[in-house]
């Protein structure tokens, strides 16, 4: 019991010589109470699957990595990288890049999302998960859930570290709450575009391969690492519309403390795009899979 | 009282299942067993045809269906990695009871399969039969009206297999219908009362053990004589009494013959002894004779042959 992660195929065969014979009467005093408790509500049924997602990271906490060294390494390599050449100095240039590369990042670790999903798929589990008598979307939900986790932690990994190298939000702990608060909304809302592709396609590789196509032109195609006044007219028209400068911009003007109202205002609407059409679709899927 | 009828890779399963029994469904390997019970399960929807548990349709009603029944699959159907007390936790809370009657029923679950040992260790560190019973645990959280199991003996040394059927047996017991599908034809005929046998997604034979068996003939007379050189002899008596083909076991000494069933003028019995007397008669020693009732590998055999020859 205590040797958990040391256990080989000679001691499972062990196992298997000494396990107990099951206990008939146990058992059956077990089945004779017929009762079934109501049905949880979509609420607790998406919680407990989002409570799976963190025992997940207990056993795997490896898994974590995406969104604590991978974001680190992003902020350090832009900053160090660029910040030279187009704002001067990397201390102009982090108070513009980290709200933006923070957006960037996350947006990028959701598509593990789908991944993840994916993986489970190809196991016996999701087949329990939807023989349940349980509100349908609570599994998907409860992955965004657990996700959401995931976000606020990338979050504040690369905020400390923007701290420790001279990023000083002028909207102070209220405007970064706001900020952060906006682009987990976002992300969650985001990460349906992945359900869905996790559902949809048939093997791990295929959704990294997809999610990649999507994820790279989506985040660098943005105001993310500058103004976009210098590009040509063509590319200013999709980044300047692209869900991901209106966060990026968001996040940015809250923390330093302003009150963005359009791109709020867009960044939400884009939410609500995604969880209606994706989830929608990923929903269906579910159910015809 | 459940009606089930199916189609495509499955094409034509039509089955009743009486309520608060173990139905068999035999068949090798591709022959649309577990496509057959994810549809009943409502994890496939039927391209055709219509299947109703406990009255309620699969399609329609999926929702009624799954508050009913329970599924172990033909892979560990719990997360791997999660411990064997977490996976049971999870789902007890997935079906509304309390965090404290999650674990409560979790622990004793987990004691009556003899899991308590195991109980903290994540389940893809057990072993096959550990597996399996965590599998079926999960199943049976809720009392279900109607489980599932899809082969769920497969790759489980004797052992293991014994304590699975005995497990089933529990269940049954409380009056929970089983369905069970299953390669193995001593399982099919340890556990289940009526069998249907699947080949390409076809019901090719359905009934209770008894009728099935006495479908292919009545049982098989087992020979040992008490010299090799006989056996000639001895294959030419016997063909002549009983009218039927005599097979030569890889044992020199040993033959055994069909005993033709129903629609003979005489009993099994009667003409498996007028084959003794007459093979006594000619001088052969005969040291060994027993009548068996077919086993159901050769009602498997000879219903797969059957329908090949059609």
């Amino acid at each position: 019991m205590t040797t958990a992660t040391t256990t080989t195929t000679s001691d499972r065969a062990a196992d298997d010589h000494f396990l107990d014979a099951p206990k008939a009467e146990d058992l059956a005093s077990l089945l004779i109470n017929k009762e079934r408790p109501p049905k949880p509500s979509a609420l607790s049924a998406s919680l407990t699957f989002g409570w799976r997602t963190v025992l997940k990271i207990k056993h795997v906490p490896e898994q974590l990595f995406d969104v604590t060294a991978f974001p680190i390494m992003m902020v350090l390599m832009y900053t160090y990288l660029f910040g030279g050449a187009l704002a001067g100095s990397t201390s102009e240039y982090i108070q513009f890049l980290l709200p933006g590369i923070l957006t960037m990042s996350v947006v990028m670790v959701t598509m593990y999302t789908g991944v993840a999903i994916n993986t489970d798929i190809s196991k016996g589990v999701f087949d329990r998960f939807r023989t349940l008598p349980i509100w349908r979307p609570a599994p998907m939900v409860g992955y965004l859930l657990g996700d959401v986790l995931r976000y606020v932690l990338a979050s504040a990994v690369m905020l400390t570290v923007g701290m420790i190298i001279g990023y000083r939000p002028d909207g102070g702990p209220l405007g970064v709450l706001l900020g952060v608060a906006l682009l987990v909304i976002f992300a969650f809302s985001f990460s349906w575009v992945w359900t869905m592709f996790g559902l949809m396609l048939r093997s791990e590789k295929s959704v990294m391969g997809v999610s990649m196509m999507v994820i790279f032109p989506l985040t660098f195609l943005s105001n993310v690492f500058v103004d976009p006044k210098t590009m040509p007219g063509w590319l200013q028209a999709f980044v300047n519309n692209s869900p991901v400068t209106h966060v990026a911009t968001g996040v940015r003007e809250l923390m330093a403390g302003e009150w963005p109202a359009a791109d709020i205002a867009w960044s939400l609407g884009w939410s609500a795009f995604f969880v209606i059409v994706f989830g929608a679709w990923t929903m269906r899927l579910y159910n015809r899979k | 009282m459940k009606v089930f009828g199916e189609n495509r890779a499955v094409d034509g399963v039509d089955l009743t299942v009486p309520a608060g029994t173990v139905y068999g469904v035999l068949g090798p390997n591709g022959a649309g067993k577990t496509t057959t019970v994810k549809m009943l399960a409502t994890l496939l929807r039927p391209d055709g045809g219509e299947a109703r548990v406990f009255g309620r349709d699969v399609v329609k009603d999926a929702a009624a269906v799954r508050a009913r029944v329970s599924l172990t699959g033909q892979y560990a159907s719990v997360d791997e990695d999660l411990t064997g007390h977490e996976n049971l936790v999870l789902l007890a809370r997935l079906l509304g009871h309390s965090r404290s009657a999650s674990a409560d029923r979790s622990a004793r679950l987990l004691d009556a399969f003899g899991l308590t040992e195991a109980a903290g260790r994540q389940v893809k560190n057990y072993s096959g039969g550990m597996r399996r019973r965590i599998d079926i645990a999960a199943s049976i959280l809720n009392t279900p009206d109607l489980l599932f199991l899809d082969e769920p003996t497969t790759g489980l040394d004797p052992r293991s297999r014994n304590q699975v059927w005995d497990i089933v047996r529990a269940v049954v017991a409380q009056g929970t219908t089983v369905l069970l599908t299953t390669q193995y034809l001593d399982e099919a005929d340890q556990l289940a009362s009526r069998i249907a046998v699947i080949d390409h997604g076809r019901v090719i034979a359905e009934g209770t053990k008894g009728e099935l068996k006495a479908s292919v003939g009545a049982g098989s007379v087992h020979v040992r004589l008490r010299e090799a050189a006989q056996r000639p002899e001895a294959v030419r008596v016997l063909t002549e009494t009983l009218g039927s083909d005599v097979q030569l076991d890889s044992d020199p000494v040993a033959l055994t013959a069909r005993v033709a069933g129903h629609g003979t003028e005489r009993g099994a019995a009667e003409q498996a002894a007028r084959a003794l007397a007459e093979l006594a008669r000619t001088g052969i020693t005969v040291d060994d004779f027993a009548l068996g009732q077919p086993s159901l590998d050769e009602v498997f055999l000879a219903l797969t042959d059957r329908k090949k020859a059609a």
